[in-house]
C-alpha cells in the first residue's frame, strides 16, 4: 500500500491505444560507461586573468584554486595601465576540462573581469630570473660567457659570487640555471611568467565595460 | 498523548524593582554630532525624514496583505531621535530599501553602535536569536520559504564565527543571504584586538563575494552591491563586516539605484537567456527522444520557473523527476510527477533516469548524491542541461547540450520550439514508469504505522503530517533519516514548501530555519520536522519562538539515536554502532520550561491527534514522536555505487 499523498493512478491517460511499439527499457547486458568529463592528461596551461585593482583579490583567486584542488605552479600580479584593473598571469597543471573549470570558478568570483587560457595562442612569454651563482677566480669568465651566451646580465658583481638577471621564457631560463647549476646556485628568485597575446588584440579592451 | 501549555511565569527576576539603579539620566544628544542648526544638517535631517515615510509607507502597504500584525512581537515606540545620520542609520536604511522586513541578530560590543540605532527604523523587526547560528539559519529558512533575500546580524569575533555554519550552508544551497558582522575599530584591525578574528578571511571561501568596510561612506554602495549580488544570477551569502567606527561615523552619502550597482560591478554579469542556437538543439533533443525524462532542481525553485516547468511537462508529456532541493518545483500529484531521485530516493525514479534516453536537467548540479558513481550513471542518456552558473555545466557530467541561463527564462525560449507530444504517443512509456512506481511504493511503507512489533514507523508519521497540512504547509527538515523520510513521504505540492540543508548537511537547522520561513510567510503553517541528535543542536532557540510568538510546530521524530549513523553502521560499518546511540532530554518538560505546548505520539493511533493538538494551538508547540530506534531508510545508495545498486532491505526486512 502506498500514502495517499504518492498514489497516483496510472495516468489515465498512458493506456496506449495507438501508441508506437514501447521502447523497452535498453536491454544490454553492460551498458556502456559514461565518459567522465576530461581527458585525464595534465598539461601546462597558461591562463590571463584581470581583475578589478580591490584589496584581497589575490586572496581571493589563491583560495579559490586552493579550495578547488587545482595547484598553481607561478602566480604574476601586477597593474595595467588602467586604474582599478589589476592583470594575473595564472601557469596552472591540470587536463583541458580541469583548467577549464578553474577559468569557469575564477569567473564566479566578483572581482574577475576576464579570464583567457592563452595555452594554444600565439603569446610573448616571458619571465625574469635573479641567480646568485658561487665563482672563483678561475669559474668568473666561463660563468659570464654562459650568461652572454643566454643573453643574461651580470647585476652585481663581489669577489666570490655574482647576480645574473636572466629573463625568457621558463624553458629559456630552466636552461641557463641548469648549466650554472654546476658552478653552484647560492640563491635563486624567478617571478612566474608573464604573458601577452601576439598580434593587435587586448584581453584589458575586452573588458566588457 | 498528553499535553501542557502553560506559559512560564514571567517577571519572576523584576521582584527587586527597589534595588534597581536609580533611572538613567535622559539621553544626551552626541557628542560626535556637529552642531545643530547647519544648513547641512537640515537637509540631511529633511532626507531621512522623506525617506522614512516612504519607509513607513511601504512597510504598511506590505503588512495589510496577509495579516501578519498578530503575531508580530511588538516594536518599540520610539519615534526617530533628532541626531545625524551615522554609518548604522546606512545599514538599516539600505535593509529598508532592500526590503528586509525581518532582521536575525545578536548583539555585542563593536555591532551596538547598529542596536542602538535600531529602534529609529520600526518597520525592520529585529529578531534576537540564542545563538548566532540559529539567526543564519532563520535567515536563510526565511530566504528560501520567501526568495527574497534573508538577513542576519552578529557581532565581531566569537559572534561572527557562529554564524559561519549558517552560511556555509545558506553557500552549499545557493540560498540569498546578507550576514552583517561587526568587527573592531579599523585602526585596531590586525592588532589581536579583543573579538577580533579575520571573520572575512574564513568566510571568503564560502561566500559569494565579502567585503570588509572601515568608511561609512562606503556603506551604501557596499549594501547594495550586497543585496544584488545576493539574489542576482545564482543566488548565494554575501557577507558583509564593518568596522566599529564605520558604524559610528557621520555620513550623508547617499545610496546608489539599481544601475549605479550593475554598472559598478563590470565582473558580475549572469548570462540570463540561453543561447538560440542551443535552445533549437535542445528542442531537437527531445523531439528525438524516446524516454526522456526531466530532472527538476533548486533552480526552477530559485528563478520562480514552476508555471514554466509544468508547461514543458505537459506539453511533450515527459515525467519529472526533483532532486532534494528540487522539491516542490513540480506538484507530487500531477500525474507526471516521478518522484525524489537520488541515494534515497525512490527505486522507480532512478530505474526511469538508469533507462532514460534523455535527460533535460534544469538548476541542478549533477550532486554525487544525484549520480552516485558518474560512469554508470544513466548509460544511454543524452544530456540538456540548463544552469545560470556556466561552471555547473560539464563539471560533474558531460553533457550534450549546455545551456547558460535563468532556467525560466531559458524554459520560455524554449517551449516553443518544443513539439507537442500527447500522452497517449508515449503510453508504454508512462505505462512502464507508472508499473515500476507501484512496485516500488509499495516496498518500504508501513501503512499501518507500525513498523516491527507494532513500534512507529516515522514514513507513517511524516505522510500524515503532509495530509493534515493539506500538503500546503512549509515543512523544514533536520539532516539525517528524518530528512529522506521527510522528502519522501510527505507529499510536496507547492514551491518553496520544502526548505532542507541539502549541500552542506547541516544538523540543527530545521528550528531555527522554520523560525525564519514561518515569519516570512506567516500566511503559511510551518512545521519543522527533526531528529533528536539535531534538534539538541539548536533546541535553544525554543526560546526565540515563544518570546517572538513565531507559531512553529515541531515534530521530533526521536529515535534515540543519531539514526542516519547508525544505518551506516549497521548496513557498511558490521554493526559498530560507536556513538550512534544518544539520549535526550525529557522532551515534554523541556517544551514545558520554554512554555511551549508539548504532546506526545508512540503508537500509530496517537499520531493524528498528536498532530492535531499541536496545530489547535496559536502558537509553537512541539510533538514527539518516539519512533521505531532501528528503522531505515531504504532504497539507499552506497556511496560510491551507482544508482542501479540500490539497497533495498537488509537481512530480509524492507524496513
Ligand atoms: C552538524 C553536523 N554534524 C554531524 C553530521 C553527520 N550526521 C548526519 S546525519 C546524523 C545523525 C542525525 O541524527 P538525528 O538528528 O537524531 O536524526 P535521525 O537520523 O535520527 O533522523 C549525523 C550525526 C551532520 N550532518 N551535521
Ligand atoms: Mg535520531
Amino acid at each position: 500500500m502506498s500514502p495517499d499523498a504518492l498514489a497516483h493512478a496510472t495516468p489515465a491517460h498512458a493506456t496506449p491505444a495507438h501508441a508506437t511499439p514501447a521502447h523497452a527499457t535498453p536491454a544490454h547486458a553492460t551498458p556502456p560507461d559514461r565518459a567522465v568529463p576530461g581527458s585525464g592528461v595534465p598539461h601546462r596551461h597558461v591562463l590571463v586573468a584581470v581583475v578589478r585593482d580591490r584589496p584581497g583579490v589575490l586572496n581571493r583567486v589563491a583560495s579559490l584554486m586552493r579550495a578547488r584542488n587545482f595547484n598553481i605552479e607561478s602566480l604574476a600580479v601586477s597593474h595595467t595601465d588602467r586604474a582599478e584593473m589589476s592583470r594575473m598571469t595564472l601557469v596552472v597543471h591540470g587536463d583541458d576540462v580541469a583548467v577549464e573549470q578553474a577559468a569557469k570558478q575564477l569567473y564566479r568570483l566578483i572581482d574577475v573581469l576576464k579570464v583567457q587560457d592563452v595555452t594554444a595562442d600565439p603569446t610573448v612569454e616571458h619571465e625574469l630570473a635573479l641567480i646568485k651563482v658561487r665563482i672563483s677566480e678561475r669559474t668568473r669568465p666561463e660563468v659570464v660567457s654562459i650568461v652572454e651566451m643566454y643573453k643574461g646580465r651580470v647585476v652585481d658583481l663581489a669577489a666570490d659570487s655574482l647576480i645574473v638577471e636572466a629573463t625568457g621564457t621558463e624553458a629559456e631560463v630552466d636552461a641557463l640555471v641548469a648549466l650554472l647549476r654546476g658552478f653552484g646556485i647560492k640563491e635563486l628568485v624567478r617571478t612566474g611568467a608573464v604573458v601577452m597575446s601576439r598580434g593587435a588584440g587586448s584581453i584589458e579592451e575586452a573588458v566588457k565595460r | 498523548m498528553a499535553t501542557t501549555s502553560n506559559q512560564p511565569s514571567r517577571g519572576t527576576t523584576r521582584t527587586a524593582a527597589s534595588a534597581r539603579p536609580p533611572a538613567p539620566a535622559p539621553r544626551q544628544r552626541r557628542s560626535h554630532l556637529p552642531g545643530d542648526g547647519t544648513e547641512r544638517a537640515a537637509v540631511e535631517e529633511r532626507a531621512r525624514r522623506e525617506m522614512l515615510q516612504d519607509a513607513v509607507r511601504d512597510a504598511g502597504r506590505r503588512q495589510r496583505g496577509a495579516s501578519p500584525v498578530d503575531i508580530l512581537a511588538p516594536h518599540h515606540d520610539r519615534g526617530p531621535r533628532k541626531r545625524t545620520r551615522i554609518g548604522a542609520d546606512v545599514v538599516c536604511e539600505a535593509l529598508v530599501r532592500q526590503g528586509a522586513d525581518v532582521l536575525f541578530g545578536y548583539p555585542g560590543g563593536v555591532i551596538l553602535p547598529l542596536y542602538d540605532v535600531l529602534a529609529d527604523y520600526p518597520e525592520i523587526r529585529h529578531v534576537l536569536v540564542r545563538h548566532e547560528q540559529g539567526a543564519a539559519h532563520a535567515a536563510d529558512g526565511y530566504a528560501r520559504a520567501t526568495g527574497k533575500v534573508g538577513v542576519c546580524l552578529g557581532t565581531s569575533g566569537p559572534g561572527a564565527t557562529n554564524l559561519v555554519t549558517g552560511i556555509g550552508t545558506a553557500m552549499l544551497d545557493s540560498v540569498p543571504m546578507v550576514a552583517i558582522t561587526g568587527n573592531v575599530a579599523a585602526a585596531l584591525i590586525g592588532k589581536d584586538a579583543f573579538q577580533e578574528i579575520d571573520i572575512t578571511g574564513i568566510t571568503l571561501p564560502m561566500t559569494k563575494h565579502n567585503y570588509l568596510v572601515r568608511n561609512a561612506d562606503e556603506l551604501p554602495r557596499v549594501l547594495a552591491e550586497a543585496f544584488h549580488i545576493a539574489r542576482t544570477g545564482r543566488p548565494g551569502p554575501v557577507h558583509v563586516d564593518i568596522t566599529k567606527d564605520a558604524l559610528q561615523q557621520e555620513t550623508s552619502a547617499p545610496h546608489p539605484d539599481e544601475a549605479d550597482v550593475v554598472a559598478g560591478l563590470p565582473g558580475f554579469r549572469p548570462n540570463l537567456d540561453g543561447h538560440p542556437r542551443q535552445l533549437k538543439l535542445a528542442a531537437v533533443e527531445i523531439a528525438r527522444a524516446a524516454r526522456p525524462v526531466i530532472l527538476a532542481g533548486h533552480g526552477v525553485l530559485v528563478a520562480r520557473a514552476w508555471d514554466e516547468l509544468r508547461a514543458l511537462a505537459e506539453k511533450a508529456s515527459i515525467p519529472v523527476a526533483h532532486t532534494l532541493l528540487g522539491i516542490g518545483a513540480f506538484p507530487e500529484d500531477h500525474p507526471l510527477s516521478l518522484g525524489y531521485m537520488g541515494m534515497h530516493g525512490w527505486k522507480h525514479v532512478n530505474r526511469a533516469i538508469q533507462s532514460a534516453d534523455l535527460l533535460v536537467a534544469l538548476g541542478m548540479r549533477f550532486d554525487d548524491r544525484v549520480t552516485g558513481s558518474v560512469r554508470t550513471y544513466a548509460p544511454y542518456a543524452r544530456i540538456v542541461h540548463v544552469d545560470i552558473d556556466p561552471a555547473e555545466i560539464g563539471k560533474n557530467v558531460a553533457v550534450e547540450v549546455p545551456i547558460v541561463g535563468d532556467v525560466r527564462r531559458v524554459l520560455r525560449g524554449l517551449l516553443p520550439l518544443v513539439e507537442a507530444v500527447a500522452a497517449e504517443a508515449r503510453g508504454p512509456y508512462l505505462a512502464e514508469l507508472a508499473a515500476w512506481r507501484r512496485e516500488s511504493e509499495a516496498s518500504s511503507w508501513h501503512g499501518s504505522g507500525a513498523w516491527r512489533d507494532g513500534l512507529l514507523s516515522a514514513d507513517f508519521v511524516i505522510q500524515r503530517i503532509g495530509e493534515a497540512t493539506g500538503h500546503d504547509a512549509t515543512l523544514v527538515s533536520d539532516v539525517g533519516q528524518n530528512q529522506m523520510w521527510m522528502a519522501r513521504y510527505a507529499g510536496f505540492r507547492r514551491p518553496n514548501s520544502h526548505v532542507s540543508s541539502g549541500g552542506l548537511g547541516t544538523m540543527g537547522f530545521a528550528l531555527p530555519a522554520a523560525m525564519g520561513a514561518a515569519l516570512g510567510r506567516p500566511d503559511k503553517e510551518t512545521w519543522a520536522i527533526a531528529g533528536d541528535g539535531g534538534l539538541q543542536m539548536t533546541v535553544q532557540e525554543l526560546m526565540t519562538l515563544v518570546q517572538d510568538r513565531i507559531p512553529v510546530k515541531i515534530a521530533l521524530l526521536d529515535n534515540h539515536k543519531l539514526g542516519m549513523i547508525r544505518q551506516w553502521q549497521e548496513l557498511i560499518y558490521a554493526g559498530n554502532y560507536h556513538s550512534a546511540h544518544l539520549q535526550g532530554p525529557d522532551w515534554r518538560k523541556l517544551a514545558e520550561a520554554y512554555g511551549i505546548p508539548a504532546f506526545e505520539a508512540s503508537t500509530p493511533d496517537e499520531v493524528d491527534g498528536a498532530i492535531a493538538a499541536a496545530r489547535a494551538v496559536p502558537g509553537p508547540a512541539l510533538v514527539h514522536f518516539m519512533i521505531a530506534e532501528e528503522q531505515n531508510v531504504f532504497p539507499m545508495m552506497p556511496a560510491g555505487k551507482g544508482l542501479s545498486d540500490l539497497l533495498e532491505e537488509w537481512q530480509g526486512a524492507d524496513e
